[in-house]
């Protein structure tokens, strides 16, 4: 990124000795490299530092308003976890309902349009969807609102009403992946001996995907969800852009914009450890799912 | 094997027409095949690989795999038809009136449920009976099979127990509803004889015990012998003959079923002398921690066969990565022409390479499917030899010439070639380094009796021409017979004896051997009977 805090607030007519002087204050005249590890010291001690921004001298004189990076961060945070919680909680059990489903009626002129559309709405950036569901839902037929403007104060129907669009949006993006490889991986399974083995003792389709075929697939599931779970919470930055709604990616990118360092940072820890510990969540179902690694021979 | 009332009907097959979808097209499987089974009868279903014996006895279910169809015929059981029922219909007589028991039974079983839910999730479905009465249903069975801790194994995960074992455990979830037939597919194929002597006694005790009638399919001779009450041999989906046990096996009428036990009748003067053409001394070698070979000593003569025998997990094959260099051994040494190999395949001259090679026993994986035949065997000369071009190709030729194929098979792909052919291939691979040693580790345990046959004698034919010296690693004590001038014992990682054939064949043997050896079907209906009598006693 080129510049820092200092130019970009006090823009191109600041004097030399005022940037310079906003510099020392945040200690941006000092090395990087010490500065990372200060940081990432403090950040041990579970102090992220305070924004760059809303201090008093680029305010004017009217004392520091700066604000802790916590403190503005856990709102927004929260109103990511509540805008991806509840894609989750739509997209991943249609995802598994549609993949089963699809794995059961394979070939079908249902399984053919369920794979079909789930291509399209995969190779469709959200920016597309988004506005799509725009045009449909809240210009063409005014549904629902096209901004997700929540406070603090939204009560939880309200919420649900106002962020209905982009949670339509990241469950659309996410489920057809998700869908199609629980179908996969059910229908890889499907071709194993055991397989043959249940029909032939007289197990119904449905027992033998969903007693024979899916305890065995739970592990590449559980991979794909998590994948798709940590793709919801990062890539709800463009949606919530989109849809203008306070979450935790529309502060990183006003924070980018700005050169906001602790904040940019601190977003960047979140979503990293976001993908680190569902990863580990993937491969903890993957070992509890088979018996093979959980009781030894 | 006993039966008194073989009055009663129970299945009977007319004119069965089965086809199957592959390479883009139909195929016939089987061209109308009748067969008739009695209450209490056994029936032996005989064959070679793709004469349709294991489709025959899924359609003896009514059942067709993925892809095959059944044209024509009646499957009449019970007075039903199971051709004319739906997929409905079916399942209701499947699992509970007729159960079907797998050739693998490692990979029949669902890794992700324990065995005791498996064992009677057929009779469990039906409501047969309570699931605690059900439950203690297998136990009993279990004890009858002879399993070990009956009480307790079907709490075990599929991967928890051997596969003896589970192929014991899918034969008490066969007969958990008690069905009236039982269709046996290839039951011992997968495991090693002296497991397979087990297996084979406690299926045909249960089998005798409930008086169920069963078809027992198997390319084995022997083994059908001492299973069935009558043998029907099948060929490219048709009947070759069918009669009862005993008289099938003292009369064979066809020339088919005569050779399908040929292997058994070849066999090889043994010679041997004290030049040695490899000595390994004292060899140990490990897996990462697990050790597996203990003190390993064998002495291979120039221009002989030597094969190791033993089951699986006996080191036979270790040993022969230990003497490819592949697994550097722990201790020991390796003496090749007198001079010491070095144990890491990296320290060895391109020359110590050549002159060792060695075939696999799956030509389908030994193969880079996307090379031509030119290119298989054209490429270790060129290596070794350094020779290119014309004569490279006339090299590819004489080769080819040597296996008893052709230049037309020049530009073919793994995928267009039989089984015998592949691995007549991977034997001119071998040949094309003009080596001293071939280790040919279990080359003919994937093909079928005739085929193996052949293979057997194009590698006694070359030895002769060529002299080369073989190490012939197999678990298969007829193929021994065959072509071994020498004979090696492995157990559990050791030596048990090495010796002339005629030596290690004849008593007296050593505990272990004599087990193996005695372990080996024979074909003789009474054998199994006498064996287990003679064991008890």
């Amino acid at each position: 990124m080129p510049g820092d805090f200092a130019t970009e607030i006090l823009g191109q007519s600041a004097t030399k000795s005022s940037v310079e002087a906003l510099r020392s204050e945040l200690g941006l005249d000092k090395h990087p490299i010490p500065r990372y590890f200060e940081w990432l010291s403090n950040v041990f001690q579970g102090d992220f530092g305070s924004s760059f921004s809303g201090r008093s001298k680029v305010q004017g004189d009217q004392g520091d308003r700066s604000r802790l990076v916590v403190e503005l961060i856990i709102p927004r945070l929260k109103n990511t976890l509540f805008l991806t919680g509840v894609s989750a909680l739509v997209a991943i059990p249609l995802a598994l309902l549609l993949g089963i489903s699809a794995a059961l009626y394979r070939n079908s002129v249902y399984d053919r349009s369920a794979t079909g559309f789930s291509l399209v709405t995969v190779s469709s950036p959200e920016f597309f969807t988004g506005y799509i569901f725009i045009l449909l839902l809240a210009t063409l037929f005014p549904v629902f609102p096209t901004i997700a403007n929540v406070n603090e104060d939204t009560s939880l129907i309200e919420r649900f009403y106002l962020t209905a669009l982009p949670v339509f949006t990241l469950t659309l993006v996410t489920m057809g992946h998700m869908m199609r490889m629980t179908r996969s991986a059910i229908i890889n399974i499907l071709s194993s001996e055991y397989i043959e083995m249940a029909k032939l003792s007289g197990a119904t389709r449905y027992e033998v995907i969903v007693k024979h075929a899916l305890p065995n697939a739970w592990a590449p599931i559980a991979q794909v969800i998590t994948i798709n779970l940590a793709y919801m919470l990062i890539g709800s930055v463009v949606v919530e852009f989109v849809f203008n709604y306070q979450g935790i990616g529309r502060l990183m990118v006003g924070s980018v914009y700005n050169r906001d360092i602790p904040v940019v940072q601190a977003c960047a820890l979140i979503f990293a450890s976001t993908y680190v510990i569902l990863n580990l969540l993937a491969d903890l179902i993957g070992i509890i799912s088979n018996p093979r690694l959980l009781y030894p021979k | 094997m006993t039966s008194n009332n073989k009055k009663e009907l129970l299945l009977e097959m007319k004119n069965i027409h089965i086809d199957g979808f592959s390479d883009e097209r139909w195929h016939k499987i089987l061209k109308g095949v009748d067969l008739n089974l009695y209450r209490g009868e056994i029936l032996g279903l005989i064959g070679e690989s793709g004469a349709g014996k294991s489709t025959m006895g899924k359609a003896a279910m009514g059942y067709t795999q993925p892809g095959c169809k059944i044209i024509k015929g009646e499957i009449i059981f019970n007075g039903t038809d199971l051709a004319k029922l739906t997929e409905f219909e079916k399942r209701k007589i499947w699992g509970t009136k007729i159960s079907y028991v797998a050739q693998s039974a490692a990979a029949s079983f669902n890794p992700a449920h324990r065995l005791m839910d498996q064992t009677i999730s057929a009779a469990n479905r039906a409501k047969i009976n309570p699931t605690d009465v059900l439950r203690k249903d297998a136990v009993q069975l279990y004890e009858s099979l002879q399993l070990p801790d009956a009480e307790n194994i079907g709490e075990r995960y599929p991967h928890q127990v051997s596969g003896g074992q589970l192929q014991r455990i899918m034969t008490a979830m066969a007969m958990s509803p008690r069905p009236e037939l039982i269709i046996f597919d290839e039951p011992t194929t997968a495991l090693d004889v002296t497991t397979q002597v087990e297996v084979l006694s406690a299926m045909r005790s249960i089998v005798d015990k409930f008086n169920t009638a069963a078809i027992y399919i198997t390319h084995d001779l022997a083994v059908v012998a001492q299973m069935a009450d009558r043998i029907k041999v099948l060929r490219y989906g048709e009947e070759v003959e069918e009669s009862q046990t005993r008289e099938m096996l003292s009369n064979p009428k066809e020339e088919y079923t005569k050779s399908l036990w040929s292997v058994r009748s070849l066999i090889k003067p043994e010679e041997t002398n004290d030049d040695y053409m490899l000595s390994i001394k004292n060899i140990d070698a490990a897996y990462g921690s697990s050790k597996v070979l203990h003190d390993v000593s064998v002495n291979i003569p120039r221009g002989k066969t030597v094969a190791i025998v033993g089951e699986s997990g006996s080191g036979k094959s270790t040993t022969a990565r230990v003497i490819t260099g592949l697994l550097p051994q722990t201790k020991g040494e390796i003496i090749f022409d007198g001079k010491k190999l070095s144990p890491k395949l990296e320290q060895r001259s391109k020359e110590e390479l050549r002159r060792i090679q060695i075939i696999f026993q799956m030509p389908d994986t030994a193969m880079n499917p996307k090379q031509t035949v030119d290119e298989i065997i054209g490429r270790p000369i060129e290596f070794y030899h350094g020779v290119k071009g014309k004569e490279r190709e006339t090299k590819v030729i004489e080769l080819l010439k040597m296996i008893e194929l052709d230049e037309t098979f020049l530009d073919r792909l793994p995928s267009e070639l039989s089984g015998g052919q592949k691995q007549r291939i991977c034997i001119a691979r071998a040949l094309a380094a003009n080596p001293d040693l071939i280790i040919c580790d279990e080359v003919t345990s994937a093909l079928d009796q005739i085929v193996q046959e052949g293979i057997l004698k194009l590698l006694q034919k070359l030895q002769k021409d060529l002299g080369v010296t073989y190490i012939f690693i197999t678990h298969d004590i007829a193929t021994v017979k065959a072509i071994s001038d020498e004979i090696v014992v492995m157990y559990q990682g050791k030596v048990v004896e090495q010796g002339l054939k005629s030596k290690i064949l004849n008593p007296p043997h050593p505990d272990y051997t004599e087990l193996l050896l005695s372990s080996v079907p024979e074909m003789d209906p009474d054998w199994l009977t006498n064996l287990l009598n003679k064991r008890s006693n």
